[in-house]
């Protein structure tokens, strides 16, 4: 028998393929080792490793940046699901890096300070699959044509509120909604007005979704959350701030706090549950009743625009 | 097929697909394709009258989780002893009788030990085509973060090898790949897993 051959051209497939075994899970912000613990004993489906979830960020200011490998590294070895880090917006550099540390999805990233404000990463250039934000369709297809194999809501990343998120999946599939609709010839004005290629559009006009799973992300932080975005649309979910923050810049102290860890654990696993089990009320009202302590949050709409980091990608 | 509710005109049979986590999405589409009714499953109740059952990819610590609830584990289990089941990846990591890198709990149904992410990271993912024993032409087989087939019983017969390992194997009603037929446009593994299905009826 002829040996296995490898086929040519499978980067985009297998990229979007990794995106597909990520639907119906969760994704959760960890900034330690026990943290990844807890995050896949409670049935996370991958990790997003960070030196300061998105909330710590607002909170303290500076610069965000990667984080550093030897937490990447230390992470990728205490967990068996795949690991995911970010970059910063058009910070090739950085994930060049997180290639090489074997990260499984780099997001490049709103939260973290953009380090070009023109330009985002070529994604085509990697073998790893990126995963970056959107707000409306122009904006998922842009970063589709430059290669990103998932899209997710930005919403607002760090305040635990779900009002952005929401608008961003409503935008989205209206948009989708809309192309579906037009006739071919109005696809060439829909595409000059989405500033996206007309390919894509025409794409989404024939199946009315992404070419990429679309998840959501920014501001989810209750097992409700999770199944409203769910509901809405949404093929998994991020969770950031929500699970492991006790106060705005405070996390639970998950090493050495065992009642604070429980609350982390509760919060973890009942938002788990609630993301496959989204449309299904008598659970959702079971798993929100098993939680422990919700972070405080931030409201959205109290946050100056200059502070907004959904504004950043272009 | 010489069953008979095979050859009533337009019968499909109803197979579920393990909706928990994972491209169970894919898997309904391929179903479908393959001339069969998928099926969404999220609890144990949803099994019953079901002819077969899909176990996707996905996280097999995610789908764990779930199963060790609400008594899911046993009726999973009962079910998949009983009925045709087609598992692909993290789903034949579920019903290995072994499971190492690391250790976990499985149904233990399907008689070989899984190695979890032998083949390495998502880097190392990827897309190969190889004979199988489903036709002439080579099977397209896609790898994402792929377990592998370290050791199999007797009982099990090995369709398609990868480097000399078995990818996609079948012991009686059982149907189990290391890879992502419902990634690929070829639908002869699905198509074969309808017909055990509609056999088993």
């Amino acid at each position: 028998m002829p040996e296995s051959r490898e086929n040519r051209d499978s980067s985009p497939r297998l990229k979007v393929g990794l995106a597909e075994m990520l639907k119906g899970g969760v994704i959760m912000d960890v900034m330690n080792v026990e943290q990844a613990r807890i995050a896949e004993e409670a049935g996370a489906a991958s990790v997003m490793a960070l030196e300061r979830v998105p909330a710590m960020i607002r909170a303290e200011g500076g610069v965000a940046r990667m984080a550093r490998p030897g937490l990447i590294k230390e992470i990728i070895k205490a967990v068996s699901i795949p690991v995911m880090a970010k970059a910063r917006i058009g910070h090739f550099a950085e994930a060049q890096i997180l290639q090489e540390l074997g990260v499984d999805f780099i997001d490049e990233s709103e939260v973290l300070t953009p380090a070009d404000e023109a330009h985002h990463i070529d994604k085509h250039a990697f073998t790893t699959p990126f995963v970056c934000g959107a707000r409306n369709l122009g904006e998922a297809l842009r970063r589709i044509a430059e290669g990103a194999a998932m899209i997710r809501t930005k919403g607002e990343a760090g305040t635990g509120d779900v009002v952005h998120a929401v608008q961003h999946m409503r935008q989205i599939t209206k948009e989708m909604r809309i192309l579906t609709v037009l006739t071919e010839q109005e696809l060439y004005a829909a595409a000059k007005e989405l500033q996206a290629p007309y390919e894509l559009v025409r794409m989404v006009a024939q199946t009315g979704k992404l070419p990429v799973p679309n998840f959501s992300a920014g501001g989810i932080a209750t097992p409700a959350d999770a199944a409203l975005m769910m509901q809405l649309g949404a093929e998994a979910i991020f969770v950031g701030s929500g699970i492991f923050m006790k106060e705005r810049a405070t996390p639970l102290d998950v090493e050495n706090d065992a009642k604070e860890r429980a609350e982390a654990v509760s919060r973890a696993k009942a938002i788990v549950t609630a993301t496959t089990h989204y449309n299904d009320a008598k659970i959702l009202a079971e798993v929100s009743g098993q939680v422990t302590g919700t972070m405080k949050g931030l409201a959205a709409a109290s946050i100056e625009e200059s502070q907004l980091l959904q504004t950043r990608g272009w | 097929m010489t069953n008979r509710r095979t050859n009533e005109e337009g019968w499909r049979p109803r197979i579920g697909v393990l909706a928990i986590q994972g491209n169970f999405a894919s898997h309904a589409q391929a179903l479908g394709e393959a001339r069969a009714d998928a099926v969404e499953v999220r609890k144990p109740e949803e099994l019953a009258g079901l002819d077969g059952l899909v176990l996707p990819g996905g996280e097999s610590t995610t789908m764990l989780k779930f199963l060790e609830k609400r008594h899911f584990f046993q009726a999973l289990k009962e079910f998949c002893a009983a009925h045709p089941v087609f598992a692909t990846c993290a789903g034949t990591i579920l019903l290995a009788r072994e499971v190492r890198n690391p250790a976990q709990r499985s149904l233990g149904l399907l008689d070989a030990v899984v190695e979890r992410n032998a083949y390495g990271r998502q880097i190392d993912s990827t897309i190969l085509s190889a004979p199988s024993t489903l036709g002439d032409e080579p099977l397209e087989m896609v790898f994402i973060r792929a377990p592998r087939i370290v050791e199999t019983g007797p009982a099990v017969e090995v369709l398609a090898r990868r480097d000399g390992f078995a990818v996609l194997v079948r012991q009686a009603h059982i149907l189990a790949a290391t890879f992502h037929p419902e990634l690929s446009r070829d639908r002869r593994v699905h198509r074969l897993f309808v017909e055990m299905t509609a056999a088993a009826v």
